[in-house]
């Protein structure tokens, strides 16, 4: 199972990568395989829409089931991935780099201290 | 064995039956009403049963074989339950007939009433709701009128353990309730600890299924339902895996105010394809002012010389109608029928039964599927399907090997706490040569999963149809017949 060292995690096998006051959110590989085969991604909200950590910001449904994913720290969303409404299986193939989600401009840094650096996302005890 | 479309099998001009010239004279349609567009199947009487008796013997159905699907409770279903819902005073009368008219009818759903109150220990039911998640949704509704009655319109907050039944949360989400969702403690339990955290003046209530979707006892529901009342909330109970605890649990004297019943499920009528639903809910004294309206009220007692006298009766606060007429009235037949057939004795070993037959297959299988909550079960239970040996082979590959057998494959990937799920219900009428053949079969998939994975990966192949493209089947979403392409051209 692929953890790039250079982004941050949530428990809920969210991605952050920081990008100046920006930052890139996605979900990690850990999900996509427990999800399975994923047929729909919706993005629950629009471009200057601004989210607070926890809110839902998308939809993920696989063979399996329909997951929310949330926001890892909040922000304005400047960007939304526009691919996955045609190409959800994106998220299996690559999901660290094509399949990103959402870019948010950050407005609370502190929130990232919240957030888990590979090595701590790897060890999260898992129920199995 | 496949079957063309009946759209493929039609020729034009052919007929089923001869009409006798007719002794009036012939009256044209007007021309606006005439289509040239309606592309109606044309076959002889024989094509046509043999078309639906080969498409009905695809089908894998109760009634041809084992169909262990978790949290749907797919038991044989009484062929007399048929026999009474034709009977000619149930099925050919008509909701808007006078009272008078119909008190077979309205004896019947009022006994039902009572035998459900009776089973369950509520003061009031109504019949209306047409299957299990409207039942949750009149019962949030009326949960919201009791609050809203008493000025206490605040409270909107709706606690779900996560291990509910997925409609919960979305019954309450469309009553405009805020989900809070509480996780399950290490026993498989709510977490009373984090009920306990939600407990202030904007809680409405608590929705909590029990046996919950792990099929296990919630050890902590008494503790629960106190904390909830504690702080002026109510409890909404899931009834939706019942046939584990009839005659032996009453969900009333836990603590629970409002449940629905699955008539479908727990009282022997089709579903899944097969019939309609019925969600019949039980309310405590407090909230039966709150019934949906009407309700079936017995009038007058009657004695030797006059029968008792039944009426439609509207209960003071009415949340109002959730459903046309009488909710499915056939339906209600049917489970009546059971009910009357089993009689108390008989739907206390149909639970007892029920459990057992769960737990047998649980302990014939659970050396070599894990199962994450190791309990006694009730009606039913959930293993995890994989093995560090067996990469690649999950829950999805196991049920499409069972299909091999001859099995309906359990519920997949659902409750989703467990990672790779099967829930596996047998039911009671179950022979016990069945639950053998079964465990039987579900070990030798697990060695195949280890030693000859392929077999699963390409299963099924003893199918009508192989291993289906799922991912193609829910992206694209092709919802309606496609017609050959010269249908119905040949002759013009």
């Amino acid at each position: 199972m692929k953890t790039p060292a250079d982004l941050k995690y949530t428990k809920n096998d969210e991605w952050v990568r920081i990008e100046g006051d920006e930052a890139v959110i996605g979900i990690t590989d850990y999900a996509q395989d427990q999800l399975s085969d994923i047929v729909f991604v919706e993005i629950v909200a629009f471009e200057g829409d601004s989210l607070n950590q926890g809110e839902t910001c998308a939809v993920v449904e696989s063979v399996k089931a329909a997951s929310d994913i949330y926001m890892p720290i909040s922000g304005e969303i400047t960007a939304i991935n526009e691919a996955l409404a045609d190409s959800p299986e994106l998220i299996n193939e690559d999901p660290f780099g094509d399949a990103w989600l959402l870019r948010i401009k950050m407005s609370k840094s502190s929130e990232l201290e919240d957030l888990l650096d590979a090595e701590a996302y790897k060890n999260l005890e898992r129920d199995h | 064995m496949t079957e063309k479309t009946i759209f493929e099998l039609s020729r034009p001009g052919r007929i089923g039956i001869r009409y006798p010239e007719p002794d009036v004279p012939l009256a044209d349609l007007p021309e606006k009403f005439l289509r040239k567009d309606l592309p109606l199947v044309e076959m002889s009487e024989n094509e046509v049963v043999r078309h639906f008796t080969k498409i009905s013997q695809l089908n894998h159905a109760v009634d041809t074989g084992f169909y262990p699907l978790g949290s749907c409770t797919m038991k044989y279903n009484p062929k007399i339950n048929e026999e009474t819902a034709r009977l000619p005073g149930f099925s050919q009368i008509h909701p808007l007939q006078p009272v008078e008219t119909v008190q077979g009818a309205l004896g019947l759903m009022y006994e039902t009433q009572q035998w459900l109150a009776e089973i369950s220990g509520f003061d009031a039911v109504t019949l209306q709701p047409a299957a299990g998640a409207q039942g949750e949704l009149t019962g949030v509704f009326i949960i919201r009128a009791y609050h809203n009655s008493r000025g206490d319109s605040k409270r909107i907050k709706m606690l779900v353990p996560d291990s509910a039944h997925g409609t919960n949360p979305a019954s309450s989400a469309m009553s405009g309730m805020t989900i809070i969702e509480i996780p399950s403690d290490k026993n498989g339990n709510i977490d009373t600890e984090r009920v306990k955290a939600e407990c202030d003046d904007t809680l409405a209530g608590l929705m909590i299924t029990n046996p919950n979707t792990l099929g296990l006892f919630d050890e902590n529901i008494v503790e629960a339902c106190q904390l909830v009342h504690n702080s002026g909330g109510l409890v909404y109970g899931d009834g939706a895996n019942m046939n584990a605890l009839l005659g032996i649990y009453r969900p009333a004297e836990v603590g629970i105010d409002v449940m629905h019943f699955n008539l479908h499920k727990t009282f022997s009528t089709p579903h899944g394809g097969g019939g309609p639903g019925s969600g019949p809910v039980g309310v405590t004294k407090e909230l039966a002012e709150f019934l949906p309206d009407p309700v079936v009220a017995m009038i007058s007692e009657g004695d030797e010389e006059t029968p008792a006298f039944y009426d439609l009766v509207t209960p003071e606060k009415t949340i109002g109608r959730v459903k046309s007429f009488h909710g499915h009235f056939g339906v209600v037949v049917k489970a009546f029928t059971y009910l009357i057939s089993l009689g108390k004795n008989g739907l206390l070993d149909a639970s007892t039964s029920a459990v057992l037959n769960a737990n047998y297959i649980q302990a014939l299988i659970k050396d070599v599927y894990h199962i994450p909550y190791e309990r006694l079960c009730m009606h039913e239970f959930v293993t995890e399907a994989q093995w560090d040996d067996a990469p690649g082979i999950r829950a999805l590959d196991i049920s499409k090997r069972l299909i091999d057998f001859g099995f309906h494959p359990p519920t997949n990937y659902f409750p989703l706490i467990v990672h790779e799920a099967l829930m596996i219900e047998p039911t009671e009428t179950e022979a016990k040569e069945t639950l053998d053949a079964f465990a039987d079969a579900l070990l030798q998939i697990a060695d195949e999963a280890k030693n000859d994975p392929e077999i699963l990966h390409n299963a099924p192949t003893n199918a009508p149809f192989g291993r289906l493209d799922e991912v193609k089947a829910a992206k694209e979403l092709i919802l309606k017949t496609q017609l050959p392409e010269n249908y119905g051209k040949e002759l013009s």
